[in-house]
């Protein structure tokens, strides 16, 4: 018996749903149809629909609020039929984004905002106090946009505005059909980071549909991917529909490039980090050249007094005597910190030209180092992160600007370097 | 050519036939936006009923004024039920379209989230879809109250007691074309339909707000 | 009842059909004028309403005289006609001269509204290719704005046509013939079977008029313009007001 979400996020379960339209009822492939689809959403989690057009995610998403009615089946939420509920009165518990937004444009963005406390009868201070609550909740100055109207407004200042208004009555649950679909990439993107921000805080239910499955990826904690005909393929976290997915049209429908969106899932911070052969400046030269020519990497990475990476210096050119001088170490590689995507680890590596990322701390301090060669470990399906550690400090991390090596044992080093952890 | 002396005269026989004119038009107008309003709701809800109300609107529309009131008079006679149905017809014919219209000019993703947010039938009417249809009534009114005003002038071939301004016009014309008469009638019947269509050009900015924000902001 | 079978027996009496007074004469004099007065108002409006959408000025005004003219009562417009007509011919001046300056009046804000909202809406993509293949202005009005726009335009002239009809009728109060005429005397002479026979035929003549104007309008759409997808040329205009008013 799934017990009450805590924190007024709801459970919304869907039990053998299915819609036919009369005219497509014989035709199982009907697009805009849904079939006999099961599954349930957890609370407080993202569950993100997604699909090619008529694979029946929207409809399944307005069943949910029963704009749409299922032809069968059952719809749950936090374990009560909806169907035995007054939709009327359903609607104002739960909140709804939709692509074009919707805002009236003849009220002001203050009175958009409140337009469902006002349903429900708050008094008219309070509806007040909230929307401006929200207006700063998703970043637009109360002050500002209280009064005017939406034909005033950017297309990406709607879409905020539009789910402040979804949030107002404090729903606990969102249903959002393709929210950031009316506008351009950057826009979209920095809208869907501030979600997740949000929703990192409030911890709703939401139900997101989406036909772009990096969207999908990107936002849902689970996904739904959905088949022309509103068959569910496979209802997994992102990182199993992309390393295991179930069917060839998922396979498909994710891309042949799935193996690199797996990077942009994985942050540096879950990686084991490798050793290196590390010297401040002004410490002695020699015992430093030592130390390098003893180590299957040939190469010095070089501090400044704050443990902070200066360059590489290759052992070729650390001199015998004498003490080390920020002068000799070339920067090459790209400064990664513990939550920088792996997508975005490689791709800074390829810019540069270089097959190893050097990873600080918030101070700027040396972590440790991250190699091509690690990511790569990392993709392998069933990777698992212990064995990146030891498969990556077994092979030879290789000239920064050079191609692979052999392997080694890890050498020893002065600066401290650690794996995952805080 | 004109006789001022006449004017001077019958100055508080061109008041109440001004006042006369008004009242004719405004009831006129009145009764038809309620019935118009009640019939475009009617047809807005169940779409069945829009195809033959429209195309009933439209045969009427057609139809010469002066036809209508000479039909009513052999029916009801010379009572101001005569004067006032063809002016009550003529003003559902416009409005019943221009309220329909108004409704659908409604954005789709409006009403859906109207919809999607718990509002119900009668919330969503008229919190959402009559405000924003709004433009299109006033527009809607404002073309049935300037006609009216000309259609009460023809009022007056029915008897003398109708009329409004019109009195003057038919009676001067059968006095033998006393000019000054004639236009002591057509004159201010002009300048008030002309005063009606300001006041509700002006009624138009009011209501729409909004557009009025979206205008200064293009400008700025 | 009554009033169907005294109408009928108007109609169909014999006498109705001859001479001065009689049914073909009063609808060929409704007619005469009607199109006299509809060739004038299209002389007047097209050429102004076309040039104003194709070349954008002069809108503003446009739309200002449109609106004054929608706005006039058809009776106070004949009415200040008179004292002008009767100089240019005393015996006409007074009857058939004022009818017809107020029809041609009254039908010019359509015609000229529907022609210049008709050509400016016209895909401004279109006249662009038309420019750059190497048009001519007047070639792009003719070969490109107007055939795409046609149905607008007919739009208004049948909304001109049909207020025509319905001034014409007006006119019969001021002693000029046409249709009206039994309308008018019917009325005076308390004859009910003339009224309503008056009715019939004038409403008929509208309808006919309306309908006749709208085959014209379908059949002017271009066969590309045609089709599920695209939708039916709106009416621009607001419709004009309302007959004889």
């Amino acid at each position: 018996m799934p017990d009450q979400a805590a924190r007024g996020a709801a459970i919304v379960e869907y039990q053998h749903v299915s819609k036919s339209y009369a005219s497509a009822r014989a035709a199982r492939g009907a697009p805009g149809a849904v079939n006999d689809l099961s599954l349930t959403v957890p609370a407080g989690k993202i569950c993100v629909l997604v699909g090619p057009s008529g694979c029946g995610k929207t409809t399944s998403l307005k069943m949910v609020n029963r704009l749409i009615e299922p032809t069968s089946g059952r719809i749950l939420i936090d374990g009560a039929d909806i169907a035995g509920r007054d939709a009327t009165e359903l609607r104002r518990e739960i909140g709804y984004v939709i692509q074009q937004v919707g805002l009236f444009p003849h009220q002001t963005i203050g009175a958009n905002v409140a337009v469902v406390p006002r349903l429900l009868g708050w008094p008219a201070a309070r509806q007040r106090e909230r929307a401006e609550e929200l207006l700063a909740l998703v970043g637009l100055d109360p002050a500002l946009y209280r009064d005017r109207y939406p034909a005033q407004l950017s297309g990406g200042e709607r879409q905020r505005v539009g789910v402040a208004r979804a949030l107002a009555a404090d729903p606990p649950l969102m249903l959002m059909d393709e929210p950031f679909g009316a506008v351009d990439p950057i826009v979209r993107e920095r809208l869907q980071n501030e979600f997740l921000r949000l929703q990192a805080e409030l911890a709703k239910t939401i139900l997101f549909v989406t036909h772009d499955i990096d969207e999908a990826i990107k936002m849902g904690d689970l996904v739904a991917v959905m088949q022309v005909g509103g068959h569910l393929e496979q209802f997994a976290p992102p990182a199993e529909i992309l390393a295991a997915p179930a069917s060839e049209f998922v396979a498909d429908f994710v891309g042949a490039d799935r193996g690199l969106k797996r990077l942009s899932l994985t942050r540096v911070s879950e990686l084991a980090l490798q050793p290196v052969v590390t010297a401040r400046v002004g410490e002695p030269a020699g015992d430093a050249r030592t130390r390098t020519l003893a180590d299957p990497f040939p190469y010095l990475l070089l501090l400044d007094a704050s443990d902070r990476p200066i360059g590489w210096v290759s052992q070729g050119h650390i001199p015998a005597t004498g003490s080390l001088a920020a002068s000799l170490a070339t920067p090459m590689s790209p400064l990664l910190d513990r939550r920088t995507t792996l997508k975005d680890a490689l791709s800074m590596m390829l810019d540069a030209d270089v097959q190893t990322g050097i990873v600080v701390d918030r101070t700027g301090r040396l972590r440790g180092v991250l190699t091509v060669e690690a990511i790569a470990a990392a993709l392998r399906p069933g990777a698992d992160p212990e064995v990146i550690a030891s498969a990556a400090s077994a092979a030879v991390p290789a000239d920064p600007g050079a191609s692979a090596g052999g392997t080694s044992a890890g050498g020893t080093s002065a600066a401290p370097l650690s794996g995952a952890d805080a | 050519m004109i006789d001022w002396g006449w004017l001077a005269g019958h100055l508080d026989a061109i008041a109440y036939r001004t006042w006369q004119h008004v009242y004719l038009a405004a009831l006129g107008v009145a009764i038809g936006f309620a019935i118009s309003f009640v019939l475009a709701l009617a047809a807005a809800r169940y779409r069945i009923l829009y195809p033959p109300i429209s195309a009933l609107a439209g045969i009427l529309f057609t139809i010469p004024s002066l036809a209508l009131f000479a039909a009513l008079i052999s029916i009801t006679g010379f009572s101001v039920v005569t004067a006032e149905v063809p002016l009550v017809l003529y003003t559902l014919v416009i409005l019943v379209r221009n309220i329909v219209a108004g409704l659908d000019a409604v954005p789709v993703d409006v009403v859906e989230a109207a919809d999607g947010m718990g509002h119900s039938r009668r919330q969503r009417l008229w919190r959402v879809e009559l405000p924003l249809a709004l433009p299109l009534i006033v527009a809607g009114l404002r073309l049935a109250t300037v006609s009216t005003i000309g259609l009460v002038t023809i009022t007056g071939t029915i008897s003398d007691a109708y009329g409004g301004l019109g009195y003057f016009i038919l009676d001067g014309y059968h006095r033998g074309n006393f000019l000054t008469e004639m236009y002591a009638g057509a004159v201010p019947s002009i300048l008030l339909a002309l005063g009606a269509d300001l006041l509700f050009v002006r009624a138009q900015r009011r209501v729409t707000p909004w557009a009025q924000a979206r205008a200064t902001e293009a400008a700025a | 009842m009554n009033l169907v079978t005294e109408t009928a027996a108007w109609l169909t009496n014999p006498a109705q059909w001859a001479g001065q007074s009689g049914i073909p004469n009063r609808l060929l004099e409704h007619v005469l004028i009607a199109s006299i007065s509809l060739g004038i108002a299209l002389l007047l409006a097209l050429p102004a309403g076309l040039a104003i959408g194709h070349t954008g000025r002069g809108a503003a005004v446009a739309a200002g005289v449109a609106n004054l003219g929608r706005s006039l009562p058809s009776l106070a417009v004949i009415a200040i006609a008179i004292p002008v007509t009767v100089l240019v011919d005393p015996v006409l001046g007074g009857t058939v001269l004022p009818t017809l300056v107020a029809m041609v009046v009254l039908a010019i804000p359509p015609i000229l509204v529907n022609a210049y909202t008709g050509i400016a809406e016209v895909d401004r993509d279109l006249v662009e290719a038309g420019r750059g293949m190497g048009m001519r202005e007047r070639e792009i009005l003719a070969g490109i704005e107007l055939p795409v726009a046609l149905p607008v335009v007919l739009g208004g002239v049948r909304s001109a046509a049909v207020q025509i009809v319905a001034t014409a009728t007006l006119g019969a109060i001021f002693g000029s013939g046409g249709l009206g005429r039994f309308l008018v005397d019917g009325i005076a002479q308390n004859d009910d079977g003339q009224v309503f026979g008056g009715v019939v035929l004038v409403a008929g003549l509208a309808i006919t008029t309306e309908v006749a104007v709208g085959l014209l309008e379908r059949l002017a759409r271009s066969p590309g313009l045609r089709g599920p997808g695209v939708r039916p040329a709106p009416e621009l205009a607001p419709p004009a007001p309302l007959r004889g008013a």
